[in-house]
C-alpha cells in the first residue's frame, strides 16, 4: 500500500494517463486542441480544478454522506471550475475566448468526477493533492500533444510560429471536427501499441469503469454486450 | 413569417451544420460508448432531448431574470444544479404518471446529469444571446441532431463489429476514425441554416 509520494504523480503522466489510458475527459481533448497552446490553457485550467477539488473532497470524505456523494461532489467541482473561469477571464482573455463553453463544461469532466470518486473520497490529502496534480498533468501533456500534433498539420505552426506554413500548404481538415477524431484515434492507436509491447492490455473501450454513473450504464449496455457474445 | 423562418434555420442548423456530436464534441461519451443497437440508441436520444428542452425552459428564465446581470459568474454551478434536478424531476414524474415511458427511458435518466451536451446547450443558448422561444427551438434542434448522430453512428458500428480490422485499430481506435468519418460527411452541410 506504501506508494513512493512521486509515484502518484508519475501515475497519472504515464502508467494511468487519464487520456490515453483510462480514456477520461475525451470531449474537451476533441474540442479544444485546434492548437497546442489551447491544449496547454485547458490541462491547466482542469489541473488547478482536480486539484483543488481533490483536496477538498478529501479532506471531507468522511462527512458527505454517502447517498448524497454525487451530487456534493458536482457542488464541489462547480465552485472550483467558477473560480477558474473568473481568473482566465481576467488575465488570459484570449484563452478564455479560444475555449469558449468548454472552459465552464469542465464542471461535467468525468476525469475530475472519476479522480473524486476512485480516489479522493478514499485516501487521505496529501495523496489526493499529488494525485490530482499527476492526472492534471497527464492531462495537459497529452492536450498539448494532440494540439501540438494537430496545429502542425493543419495550419504549420506550433505556438503560433511557423514551421512547415513554408513549404507545405495547411491540411485544415486536421482543424476541423473530423480531423479531431482522427487524430485522437491515431494517438490511442499508437499508444496501445505501446501498452502491448510492455505487456498490458490495450484500451478497447471508454473509460467506463471510473465513469460515476457506470452503474446505470452497465444495465443498459448488457443487451450490445449480449449481442456482441451471440455473434461469435 | 420573419421569426418563423429564424426558427426554422435554427433548427435546421442545430440539427445539421452544428450538430453537437459532430461539430461541437458534445455527449461523447453516449455517442462511442452506447451499445450498438439502433433501439437503445434512440431511446437513449429520447430522454437527452427532453431533458435538453426542459432544462432550457428552466434555466434561460433563471438566467434571463435572476443572474443577469449581477450574477452571471453563478452560471455554471446554478445551471448544474438546476439540471441535477431536473433530471430527478422528470424521474418521479415519469415513475409515477407515465409508466410506460419510465418503463423505457428511465435507466438512462440518471446518466444524463452529467452529460455535457445538456450543460452545453443550456450554456449556449445564453452566449448565443437567443430568446426564450429560439432557445428551445435550439435545445430541440440539438437533441435531434444528437439522435440522428447517435442513430446513424449505431449503424456504422454495427458493420464495424462485422469487419477485417487490422489489430492495432481494434476497439477504440477505429471506432474514433469511423466517427472523423462520419463527422467528414456532416461537415457537406457546412452553410445550411446560420
Amino acid at each position: 500500500m506504501k506508494k513512493g509520494n512521486l509515484e502518484y504523480v508519475t501515475n497519472g503522466l504515464i502508467k494511468e494517463n487519464p487520456v490515453l489510458r483510462l480514456v477520461l475527459g475525451t470531449c474537451p481533448t476533441l474540442a479544444v486542441t485546434t492548437a497546442a497552446i489551447n491544449g496547454i490553457g485547458m490541462g491547466i485550467s482542469a489541473t488547478v480544478v482536480l486539484i483543488c477539488s481533490n483536496l477538498v473532497i478529501s479532506l471531507l470524505r468522511n462527512v458527505i454522506p454517502d447517498k448524497v456523494r454525487i451530487p456534493a461532489f458536482i457542488t464541489i467541482i462547480a465552485g472550483f471550475v467558477s473560480v477558474v473561469q473568473m481568473l482566465v477571464k481576467a488575465f488570459l482573455p484570449s484563452i478564455d475566448k479560444a475555449l469558449g463553453i468548454y472552459l465552464p463544461l469542465i464542471v461535467v469532466n468525468c476525469i475530475i468526477l472519476a479522480r473524486a470518486e476512485m480516489f479522493a473520497s478514499k485516501n487521505p490529502v496529501l495523496p489526493s493533492v499529488l494525485d490530482g496534480l499527476g492526472m492534471g498533468l497527464g492531462f495537459t501533456a497529452t492536450l498539448t500533444l494532440m494540439g501540438a500534433i494537430r496545429e502542425i498539420l493543419g495550419a504549420g505552426t506550433l505556438f503560433s510560429l511557423p514551421v512547415t506554413a513554408n513549404f507545405i500548404s495547411p491540411m485544415i481538415i486536421f482543424l476541423l471536427p473530423p480531423g479531431g477524431f482522427f487524430v485522437f484515434g491515431m494517438l490511442v492507436a499508437a499508444s496501445n501499441a505501446l501498452a502491448k509491447r510492455s505487456g498490458k492490455k490495450p484500451v478497447e473501450h471508454l473509460g467506463c469503469e471510473s465513469c460515476p454513473s457506470r452503474a446505470a450504464c452497465a444495465e443498459y449496455s448488457q443487451d450490445g454486450v449480449k449481442e456482441e457474445n451471440g455473434d461469435e | 413569417m420573419n421569426s418563423l423562418t429564424s426558427i426554422a434555420s435554427i433548427l435546421l442548423a442545430a440539427i445539421l451544420t452544428n450538430n453537437m456530436v459532430l461539430s461541437k464534441f458534445l455527449g461523447i461519451c453516449p455517442f462511442l460508448g452506447v451499445s450498438k443497437k439502433t433501439g437503445t440508441a434512440f431511446s437513449m436520444s429520447i430522454a437527452v432531448t427532453l431533458v435538453m428542452v426542459v432544462a432550457t425552459a428552466v434555466t434561460w428564465p433563471i438566467y434571463t431574470y435572476i443572474l443577469y446581470p449581477k450574477y452571471t459568474y453563478l452560471e455554471t454551478i446554478v445551471f448544474i444544479l438546476v439540471i441535477a434536478a431536473i433530471v430527478q424531476l422528470i424521474e418521479i414524474v415519469l415513475k409515477r404518471y407515465i409508466k410506460p415511458v419510465y418503463q423505457a427511458l428511465g435507466i438512462y435518466l440518471p446518466l444524463i446529469t452529467t452529460n455535457c451536451a445538456v450543460l452545453g446547450i443550456t450554456m449556449l443558448n445564453i452566449t448565443n444571446e437567443m430568446n426564450y422561444l429560439e432557445s428551445l427551438f435550439n435545445a430541440l434542434g440539438a437533441g435531434l441532431g444528437f439522435m440522428l448522430a447517435m442513430i446513424l453512428f449505431a449503424g456504422v458500428r454495427g458493420r464495424i463489429e462485422s469487419s477485417n480490422i487490422p489489430e492495432f485499430m481494434k476497439g477504440l481506435p477505429i471506432t474514433l476514425v469511423s466517427a472523423a468519418l462520419v463527422s467528414l460527411s456532416f461537415l457537406g452541410f457546412a452553410g445550411i441554416g446560420g
